[in-house]
């Protein structure tokens, strides 16, 4: 056989790079479907209403939305980034049961810890009523803070959405090059300089995927702020389409947000675009210093503190009402309510990880702006509410069922009625919009850490596409790609709106149950779904940490 | 070689029958497929007992009125539902005007429901009532110093009030009420010197408010009755306790009457099935299902000689607003811009 660069692989076929550029496309066109459909709405027509909104609430709407951004943000970022650092490089007592119990919070739906701790902090709550009772005051003889407000609805944002930059900075401080570390410390830096000069810019990428995880779902939060009678965009979103009755013009207002996560992204992006960092190897030489004395205690009691906050609390508010309410709750259904939420996650969290797989790799290995682009699209779904992409699901499905039967129809007089509409299909369709941007910002986050070097090593070697993605890419994935699947499983566990309007008839979920009941007011009756989502929830986190753990041990 | 394009039409059709059959197979016996604002656990025992009598399978799905309505919209004429069932009667009136609900004459149904609680061409029904009502505390405010919403907006109440978001529909569809028997510029003005009075910035629940005026932190609040009856008859002993601190007042007894809205039901545009959809409407507001709201939901029934619950009999008869429920969905847009005018959150 003649030795040519072809033959061994230094060239790639022309056509393979077309097709695969093809498939990233067209994949990331269907995905972004959704999205295209609200973000077309900006060239309908404005309606009078746009007036009305401008000159009344508009003002409110962004301001509280842009201080609930920034708060959170402050928040997920001092909760998620401190002890990433702390559980993945320090070594402190309880480091390994705190590791996996941070994620905990997770696997909370920001309404029900807002339903648990306003039932325990409001003015008729146990705590107030404790406290008059005990000092004799009564109304407006304290100062006490109102849980139900702006600053409420931020930390408990930041309670449940600080593990996603936890998370996915954890498994990046943990894989860093000691050695860059090392050489800082020998250059005379101290543990806060190495800390703030050298891991923190290498961990960047990481931080902000997780940060524009934690951010996104901000945005696209609606139950939250809406308990807590805070007038956000979104907010006003549902405002204009159900109190108003002008689907159109929510769409509208839903594009622009989706206009502005845009922007906010490209910022990001363009900013740190001269900074990349890589491995060096695949072996991480990270050595956990010890932490003594006040500085463990302090480690100890800080993560103690948050996953007391984030979730011991509210579970056993939820457990102390479930004891009320579990014969009543616990109904033949309820395994069927199990049933369906476990299958549906996992699918959906399967579906989400091949796809970043493809897309995310598809992109490092051809890149280019229209693939960036389409890539880009197909992940905003994160920041726009659920119910705003269910709309955009049943809409363009809706209109292809009935082309589909008007053809059917014409050409064989048979009705096939609606094809995707009302399926189990369209819901992890709908899933995937939306969720799509969790497990793809987790695999690139990963991707980006491989040095590209390695990927030219094996494909001067003769190595296909494929087999560089199986044999170099996931092995040295496998931490991102769990915390993937674990993010979207959790996700979709806990997904309400869009399952709300999209699932097929007679088909509940923990999610489901947990909202009607949550939402009647009936909050002792939602107990039981809802800690069954958390431990549900749990299952995955424990699988997740002990691979994690695996991993660090044999330092893949 | 080629087959004829009618041999290929026939195998084609028979393919699609067989598909159409295997995916299908339960179609033989009767179902209706529903679509309901009303949550799951507050209608799925009635249309449970509607199947165990009549032999008919009813599917349902639940979901916030809106969403249902751009899911029938996109459905379009093949959407499988038969009967959406809303919690309030802007939601029935949008799905009327959006041309998805297909007007049915039933002169059972025209007894049953009073003319105001339903559309007058029979686009939809009523189903159950829904009073907004003044919670107060018992020990803080004398029922006498009450008497109608309007007087809510008066200086001595400065302070003393607690209501939800203007985004609930309930709050909107009381203003759209009062721009109905009052005009703009009344409602206006109401609005203005209501929100003044306001305790805190409207948040929380229904329940919530009662609880806030059980603790004291504001006097009165205003609120659908049959949350308060939620908390008399909880599993909760908190909620129970501070529903015994507090009383209901009906207002507006002298003049237009207390306001209510109705969780209604109406027969899509789509559906083939429309006559037994018809008899489960029916079915849904004969007496026994009546009752039955009562019991469960602590919600009137639409019908007058029906026998309300326990709970609902102590707190006596009450004059209802008479203002057809068709005119709160049509004024629904406007109630939400004049609130928003107000500075209602």
């Amino acid at each position: 056989m003649e030795i040519t660069p072809a033959t061994i692989g230094l060239q790639q076929p022309r056509a393979n790079g077309l097709i695969w550029r093809a498939g990233l496309v067209l994949t990331a066109l269907i995905v972004a479907l959704p999205v295209i459909v609200i973000g077309s709405s900006l060239f309908t027509p404005y309606s009078a209403t746009w007036g009305h909104i401008l000159d009344t609430v508009l003002v409110d709407y962004l301001l509280n939305s842009l201080i609930l951004m920034l708060g959170v943000g402050a928040g997920t970022l001092l909760l998620g980034v401190v002890t990433a650092w702390l559980c993945a490089t320090c070594d402190f007592a309880g480091r390994k049961v705190l590791g996996w119990a941070l994620l905990l919070p997770m696997a909370m739906p920001a309404y029900i810890i807002a339903y648990t701790y306003t039932g325990l902090l409001d003015f008729s709550g146990p705590v107030q009523s404790s406290l008059r009772s005990w000092f004799d005051w009564s109304y407006g003889d304290y100062v006490f803070p109102e849980i139900r407000s702006l600053g409420g609805a931020i930390c408990m944002l930041s309670l449940v959405l600080y593990p996603y930059v936890y998370l996915i900075s954890r498994v990046a401080f943990a894989n860093q090059s000691g050695a860059a570390l090392e050489a800082a410390r020998s250059l005379g830096a101290g543990r806060w300089t190495t800390f703030f000069r050298v891991a923190l810019p290498m961990a960047r990428p990481a931080i902000v995927a997780g940060l524009s995880l934690a951010l996104m779902e901000t945005l696209a939060d609606y139950g939250t702020v809406d308990y807590f009678g805070v007038s956000t965009f979104t907010t006003g979103i549902f405002r204009t389409w159900y109190g108003l009755g002008e689907l159109n013009t929510a769409a509208q207002l839903a594009a622009f947000l989706l206009l502005f996560v845009f922007v906010l992204m490209a910022v990001e992006r363009a900013s740190r675009r001269r900074m990349q960092f890589h491995t060096t190897s695949g072996r991480s030489s990270t050595k956990r210093s010890t932490l003594r004395g006040a500085n463990a205690m302090l480690a100890t009691g800080f993560c103690i503190l948050i996953v007391a906050l984030g979730f011991l609390v509210p579970a056993m508010q939820l457990l102390s009402w479930a004891t009320s309410s579990w014969r009543t709750a616990l109904d033949s259904q309820f395994l069927h309510l199990l049933l369906n939420s476990f299958t549906l996650a996992s699918i959906a969290s399967l579906v989400c990880l091949l796809l970043a797989l493809f897309l995310g790799y598809g992109k490092r290995r051809y890149p280019g702006a229209t693939q960036t682009g389409s890539v880009r699209v197909a992940a905003m779904g994160y920041a726009v509410p659920g119910t705003v992409i269910a709309v955009g699901v049943l809409i363009p499905f809706g209109a292809i069922d009935n082309r589909v039967d008007a053809l059917a129809q014409t050409l064989f007089g048979v009705s096939t009625g609606l094809l995707l509409s009302g399926t189990v299909a369209a819901l992890v369709f709908a899933y995937v919009v939306r969720f799509l941007s969790v497990s793809l910002q987790t695999v690139e986050s990963g991707l980006n850490r491989i040095k590209p070097s390695l990927d030219e090593a094996a494909r001067s070697l003769g190595s296909s596409n494929g087999r560089v993605l199986r044999d170099i890419h996931l092995p040295l994935l496998r931490g991102s790609l769990l915390t993937a699947l674990l993010l979207v499983f959790v996700d979709v566990l806990k997904e309400l709106p869009t399952t709300l309007i999209l699932r097929p008839f007679n088909f509940n979920t923990l999610a489901v149950r947990t909202y009607e009941l949550a939402s009647d007011e009936r909050l002792a009756d939602a107990a039981l779904p809802a800690l069954a989502i958390v431990i549900i929830g749990l299952l995955p986190v424990i699988l997740l940490m002990r691979n994690l753990d695996k991993g660090s041990a044999n330092n893949v | 070689m080629m087959l004829p394009y009618s041999a290929l039409r026939t195998a084609m059709r028979t393919l699609i029958c067989a598909l159409l059959m295997a995916a299908t197979t339960s179609v033989i016996a009767q179902e209706l497929n529903v679509y309901s604002a009303r949550q799951e656990a507050l209608i799925k025992p009635l249309l449970d007992e509607f199947s165990a009598e009549t032999g008919i399978k009813v599917n349902l799905v639940t979901g916030k009125g809106d969403a249902l309505l751009t899911r029938l919209k996109a459905e379009g004429r093949n959407s499988p539902a038969d009967i959406l069932i809303t919690s309030d009667a802007g939601r029935l009136v949008r799905a009327e005007q959006a041309g998805v609900l297909l007007a049915q004459t039933s002169p059972e149904l025209e007894t049953a429901v009073p003319a105001h609680l339903r559309s007058q061409e029979g686009y939809w029904y009523g189903l159950s009532v829904r009073a907004r009502a003044i919670v107060y505390n018992s020990s803080k405010v004398n029922p006498d110093t009450l008497s109608t919403y309007e007087a809510l907006a008066e200086p001595q109440w400065r302070g003393r009030i607690c209501v939800r978001s203007s985004s609930n529909i309930y709050n909107q569809s009381l203003v759209a009420g009062m721009l109905a028997t009052q005009g703009d510029a009344k409602t206006a003005a109401w609005l203005e010197g209501f929100v003044a009075n306001f305790a805190r910035p409207p948040q929380g629940g229904d329940r919530d408010q009662i609880k806030a005026v059980a603790a004291g932190q504001c006097d009165v609040a205003v609120v659908n009755s049959y949350y308060l009856g939620g908390m008399i008859s909880s599993q909760d002993e908190a909620q129970r306790a501070a529903a015994a601190k507090v009383g209901i007042f009906w207002p507006n007894q002298d003049d237009r009457g207390t306001h209510v809205n109705v969780s209604g039901a109406g027969v899509t545009a789509a559906s083939d099935q429309r006559e037994l959809a018809v008899q489960l409407i029916a079915f849904l507001t004969r007496d026994s299902s009546q009752q039955w709201y009562a019991e469960t939901n602590n919600e009137y029934p639409v019908r007058d000689d029906v026998a309300v619950s326990e709970i609902l009999a102590t707190w006596g008869t009450f004059k209802a607003d008479s203002v057809d429920v068709s005119e709160l969905g049509k004024l629904n847009a406007q109630a939400v811009m004049a609130m928003d005018r107000a500075g209602w959150k």
